[in-house]
């Protein structure tokens, strides 16, 4: 069995870079200096694990996870599903998978926003799941709408979801949004264009899956979520001066 | 023509946003949902070593605390081993050594409460000095940042230290060092992050 060695480097020019100005707030939160890039030791290639004892079975399910007893969140109804790979298309299991988004309208539940659009009663808009043995995840939850936000005058977020996934290293902790298909305000996003190139983008948005939808019921997005591969040890040099 | 490489690319990195709470502190954003919430208590009630408290800010580049910013720490028990299957020795029971940290809304000041973590003892012989990694994430950074907090009370093991000794400006590696303090009786670290300017802290890619 081939022992498991460092994760590959993480693609700079793949992810959005620090200073990214039609993002204003980047503008003054992005470091200037070059990072100084680490080969990885026992710090990177550990990291948290979870278990069931961490969670519950209703955290993945926003539809009721907030919600009175008998009662609902109100929106579209979907389930967001999908499969958490490494680079080597290795499934990952037993990852931490965190969620959270805006209600039908566009509205978070959360002290700082103060969008004219109201909070659903019954809906928190988080949840929180662990992938399984074959690395598959799924949340049901209604879609989220899109919300204006202070960049531009007149700026609106595509429908999207943030999502946080572990992997089994810190240095595969990755933070980022999904989006869906057909949404016509993703072009002009400029978070969304915080990311050069345009095949990156292709891969936050969520494909419509006809075939996971529940008839008469929930539809579904596919969603699947790549954290950073590693490379076997083929060969063990010998430390030097042995 | 040649053949084609099967990789995969990793799904490109997106801003945690203003209202990161939701998702990972849903108190912080005024909801209680959750049975409990995760990354509260790092070291557990059975950790050994000294207990301490890391306070700080996150400071951008108009030199204004950052008051949405969310850190998440991660680090070895008081014996440099990790909570994690690929890490060699046990760890007290309770004992995760990662954590998620939350700024005060008003003031950008955040604070957790944990053990000093020991030397961890590196393949190639080498000795990494005490330290916590840390990965700070807010709306306008785009990529998670990755830093790492070193202690001013361990010279002789940060002199040795290799990542340290990778940053070939000692003035910056300065920015790595939390300074220690005491308040009523207990060891309190201050490590202030500084995104520009020229005592911009070291980030790693790592």
């Amino acid at each position: 069995m081939l022992k498991p060695g460092p994760f590959y480097q993480r693609d700079r020019e793949w992810h959005p870079p620090a200073h990214t100005p039609n993002y204003k707030t980047s503008v003054s939160r992005s470091p200037q200096y070059s990072m100084i890039s680490l080969e990885n030791n026992v710090s990177e290639i550990t990291g948290p694990t979870f278990g069931h004892n961490d969670i519950d079975p209703l955290d993945k399910d926003l539809i009721y996870n907030y919600a009175k007893s008998g009662e609902s969140a109100i929106g579209e109804r979907i389930i967001l599903h999908g499969r958490v790979l490494d680079e080597n298309a290795k499934p990952i299991p037993n990852t931490l998978v965190e969620i959270w988004q805006a209600n039908a309208g566009g509205r978070y539940r959360h002290k700082k926003d103060t969008y004219l659009a109201p909070i659903d009663p019954n809906f928190g808009g988080c949840g929180r799941t662990l992938t399984d043995e074959n690395g598959y995840y799924y949340f049901r939850t209604v879609k989220p709408g899109a919300y204006p936000w202070r960049n531009w005058v007149n700026n609106w977020r595509p429908a999207h979801i943030h999502m946080s996934i572990f992997g089994t290293a810190f240095c595969q902790r990755l933070i980022t949004q999904c989006y869906f298909e057909g949404d016509p305000l993703i072009a002009k996003c400029p978070i969304v264009n915080t990311i050069p190139d345009p095949a990156a983008i292709e891969l936050l948005v969520a494909k419509l899956d006809l075939n996971a939808t529940i008839p008469l019921d929930t539809i579904a997005y596919k969603f699947d979520i790549v954290l950073r591969g590693r490379r076997s040890t083929l060969f063990e040099n010998r430390p030097e001066g042995n | 023509m040649t053949q084609q490489l099967d990789y995969l690319k990793e799904t490109p990195s997106q801003t945690a946003g203003p209202y990161v709470h939701i998702g990972l502190a849903p108190g912080a954003a005024g909801f209680d949902i959750y049975r409990q919430e995760l990354g509260w208590d790092i070291a557990g009630p059975n950790a050994r070593g000294e207990r301490i408290r890391v306070e700080g800010v996150v400071i951008d580049g108009m030199g204004s605390p950052i008051k949405d910013v969310m850190l998440e720490t991660w680090q070895a028990n008081s014996e440099g081993i990790y909570a994690h299957p690929e890490h060699t020795g046990d760890v007290e029971d309770g004992f995760r050594g990662w954590g998620r940290v939350i700024t005060d809304f008003d003031t950008g000041e955040w604070g957790f409460d944990t053990v000093k973590p020991g030397p961890v003892k590196l393949p190639d012989g080498k000795v990494s000095a005490p330290h916590i990694s840390l990965w700070i994430v807010a709306r306008g950074i785009n990529v998670g940042l990755q830093t790492r907090l070193y202690f001013e009370d361990e010279t002789e093991a940060n002199a040795a230290d290799p990542v340290i000794n990778l940053i070939e400006w000692e003035k910056r590696r300065q920015t790595l060092i939390a300074r220690k303090t005491e308040r009523d009786g207990k060891t309190v670290y201050r490590f202030e992050v500084k995104l520009q300017g020229p005592d911009e802290t070291v980030f790693f890619d790592i």
